[in-house]
């Protein structure tokens, strides 16, 4: 509301600078003495990542660039997905002939999505430290109601959009702020329930990730 | 300053509440469990970094520097939010936010909401509100979820449900959401909570968040959770309504860097959580199309106006504080009567309702000091503590005149607080109290004590100092 507003502002600088004429105090600053990026190199970026998706109970394999329509394939036949929902733009190439691929420009309703057995997606980034990848719903991904709905999302990711650590990312992520990011660490879970950790909530309840290695 | 309209309705009497808190075994087991693994847990992955003191350093100056300039960063965030394409709105109170968010539901004509975990709107009870204009609103949080079917209170920020186990909570699934049988397995309660959830995410048409942390450079508000329901709000339906703190700001986007490290470390004692969500606006064709940030004061501009207590206003909400507190985890939530629980709770509670209705929560704490160790943004909670005692004796003596000023409770207090005030003397006292308190318990209450501390019990009871401590039992335990 208009008034709270402006009432909201004026306590603010009532609380902060007191009463007309009272002493000016020092602004605070911010010294970045953390780390914002790591000397690593990428053969162990890699090797850290993959141990670190997998400790989340996430399903994670390293795999040679030439290999990864046969690996698809491998992982949706093992899950019996035969209906799948794939971004717009995602290369022909990845897609096994034995599977039904929908399409999404955006005409899909959430019950299709819902009924599909998975979603295969790219990604923007992945974050070796904390075993993160990051969609920034840009090429290869989708909106994001497409990797949400589906209960098994199969996930690629190339070594070289791993970074080392959190800082790192987000810096990576700074030309494009406004977009919608969304950042996952392993498949969906709770500790609700007496603490017991529980994958698979209301997100999709399996994520299988390929990393392709350069 | 008096401390505007605050609609936590609350009387926090932590003295009284404690008592029957500590009686309750089964809440002890479940209290002792569950602070126990987070504990390790956290302690694990906070060793593993070579730069966390670092982070909390920049965390602390970050929120330091935000609250300086705080009126210049939210004309930012209002800008580049109404810039992404979203609205923005202002509430001093609680009955303000509530008016607010009642009023965009209607316009959407919507009878029900989807809700996302979140404090800010248990503080101004946004659900009563909502329900009086006949909306209901649905917790999507596993645990909120249970709470609100069993209609209870939460007893933890982060697993409200921390009190109940997988029996009681199987008992409740089968009595409300009409489930015939199912397993008291936590998989298959999940389970059951995610396929009743799933038809109310498809079709609700309006999302009410809380936000972790709102970036006034890009307008950016950023949700950090677990299970899915937060992405399923705040992607699903056709209206978000986010209600945030005016202490959620930080001012660049490089801010989320240390935060983002900072919080799963903390409070869930994970490298990082499963799932975070970060939105400008509005995106075309992805999300909702329809975004409004409800900007609340609600008594935020009274903490800010104390220099000592403006640190409180630093808070991301981790609970790693009341995982360590030796207090909380005999206690459990429900004792501290307030939204917030534990020592943040006992610190920020007064000072947003004003310390007059919340008189005992600065007691509820040894002054250990540990809070201060694992909090992620260094607020000295002892010193806030000890400020606030501070406040509460001179109320007393400002209303009571010359008499109050030698009053024996706060005398006594002082007393308490240098006995409570390292970890060591507080067991030696405990376990004095427990051989020496014989004559004096009746009905496991002690009503009267000889020589100095007689002067506080002159004012109140005291509870009887159980046969084991907490603290002796758990030592025992693992033995
Ligand atoms: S006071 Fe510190 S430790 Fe406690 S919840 Fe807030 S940020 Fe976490």
């Amino acid at each position: 509301m208009r008034e709270d507003r402006d009432i909201m502002l004026k306590r603010i600088r009532t609380a902060l600078h007191g009463p007309p004429g009272a002493p000016a105090q020092v602004a605070p600053s911010i010294a970045r003495a953390y780390q914002v990026s790591t000397p690593t190199p990428a053969a162990v970026l890699l090797h850290q990542f993959v141990e670190r998706v997998a400790e989340y109970k996430a399903e994670v394999q390293t795999i040679a660039e030439n290999a990864l329509p046969t690996a698809i394939a491998a992982a949706l036949a093992a899950r019996k997905a035969l209906r799948l929902a794939v971004p717009a733009d995602l290369p022909n190439d990845w897609l096994p002939p034995a599977v039904t691929a929908l399409r999404d420009q955006g005409q899909l309703t959430y019950q299709d999505l819902d009924g599909c057995d998975g979603v295969l997606t790219g990604c923007a980034l992945g974050i070796a430290q904390t075993g993160t990848i990051i969609l920034d719903h840009g090429p290869r991904q989708g909106r994001r109601a497409l990797s949400l709905l589906p209960d098994y999302h199969l996930c690629v990711v190339w070594q070289s959009q791993i970074v080392g650590i959190v800082p790192e990312a987000i810096a990576q992520l700074a030309t494009a702020t406004t977009r919608p990011l969304t950042f996952i660490s392993g498949p969906s879970a709770t500790s609700d329930i007496e603490l017991n950790r529980v994958e698979g909530v209301h997100g999709p309840r399996t994520l299988h990730v390929l990393v392709v290695t350069a | 300053m008096k401390p505007q309209s605050v609609l936590i309705e609350l009387q926090p009497k932590f003295e009284r509440n404690a008592p029957a808190a500590l009686a309750n075994t089964q809440l002890r087991r479940n209290m002792g469990k569950a602070t126990q693994t987070i504990r390790a847990k956290r302690a694990a992955v906070v060793d593993e970094m070579p730069d966390w003191e670092q982070l909390r350093t920049a965390g602390r100056q970050i929120k330091e520097h935000t609250l300086y300039h705080l009126d210049t960063y939210l004309l930012q965030l209002e800008a580049a939010v109404q810039r992404a394409g979203g609205h923005v709105h202002w509430a001093a109170d609680a009955a303000a936010a509530n008016a607010i968010v009642t009023g965009l539901v209607q316009a959407h004509g919507a009878r029900e909401v989807i809700k996302v975990k979140s404090l800010t709107t248990d503080e101004i009870k946004l659900n009563a509100a909502l329900a009086e204009a006949g909306i209901s609103a649905i917790e999507t949080d596993l645990a909120e979820l249970i709470i609100q079917l069993a209609g209870e209170h939460s007893s933890h920020i982060l697993v409200p449900a921390i009190h109940k186990n997988r029996a009681e909570i199987r008992e409740l699934f089968m009595r409300t959401l009409g489930i015939a049988e199912i397993s008291d397995e936590p998989t298959a309660l999940a389970a059951a909570a995610r396929s009743y959830l799933r038809a109310k995410f498809l079709s609700v048409p309006v999302a009410i968040s809380g936000g972790n942390f709102a970036v006034a450079a890009t307008g950016a508000i950023c949700v950090v959770e677990s299970e899915g329901n937060g992405r399923m709000c705040l992607t699903l339906p056709e209206v978000l309504i986010s209600v945030v703190g005016i202490e959620k700001l930080v001012p660049t986007w490089q801010d989320l860097e240390v935060f983002l490290q900072l919080l799963p470390r903390s409070s869930t004692g994970e490298r990082m959580n499963p799932y975070t969500s970060i939105w400008t606006g509005v995106t075309p064709g992805d999300g909702p199309q329809a975004f409004h940030l409800v900007l609340l004061d609600n008594g935020r501009t009274n903490v800010l106006a104390d220099e000592i207590g403006r640190q409180t206003l630093h808070c991301i909400r981790c609970s790693a504080c009341l995982n360590i507190c030796p207090v909380y985890e005999r206690t459990g939530g429900h004792a501290y009567g307030s939204v917030y629980p534990g020592p943040i709770g006992a610190i920020l509670t007064p000072q947003l309702v004003g310390v007059e209705h919340a008189r005992s929560l600065p007691y509820a704490s040894s002054l250990c000091g540990a809070c201060y160790d694992v909090c992620p943004v260094q607020i000295n909670i002892p010193e806030v503590l000890i400020h606030m005692r501070g406040e509460v004796v001179r109320q007393h003596q400002d209303t009571g005149g010359l008499a109050a000023a030698l009053e024996p409770e706060a005398l006594a207090m002082q007393l308490l607080s240098q006995v409570f005030g390292s970890q060591a003397t507080y067991e030696m006292a405990q376990r004095l109290a427990q051989l020496g308190q014989g004559p004096l318990v009746r009905d496991g209450t002690i009503s009267w004590l000889p020589g100095l501390l007689g002067g506080w019990t002159a004012m109140r009871d005291l509870s009887a100092v159980p046969q084991q401590t907490f603290r002796q039992w758990w030592r025992e335990r693992d033995a």
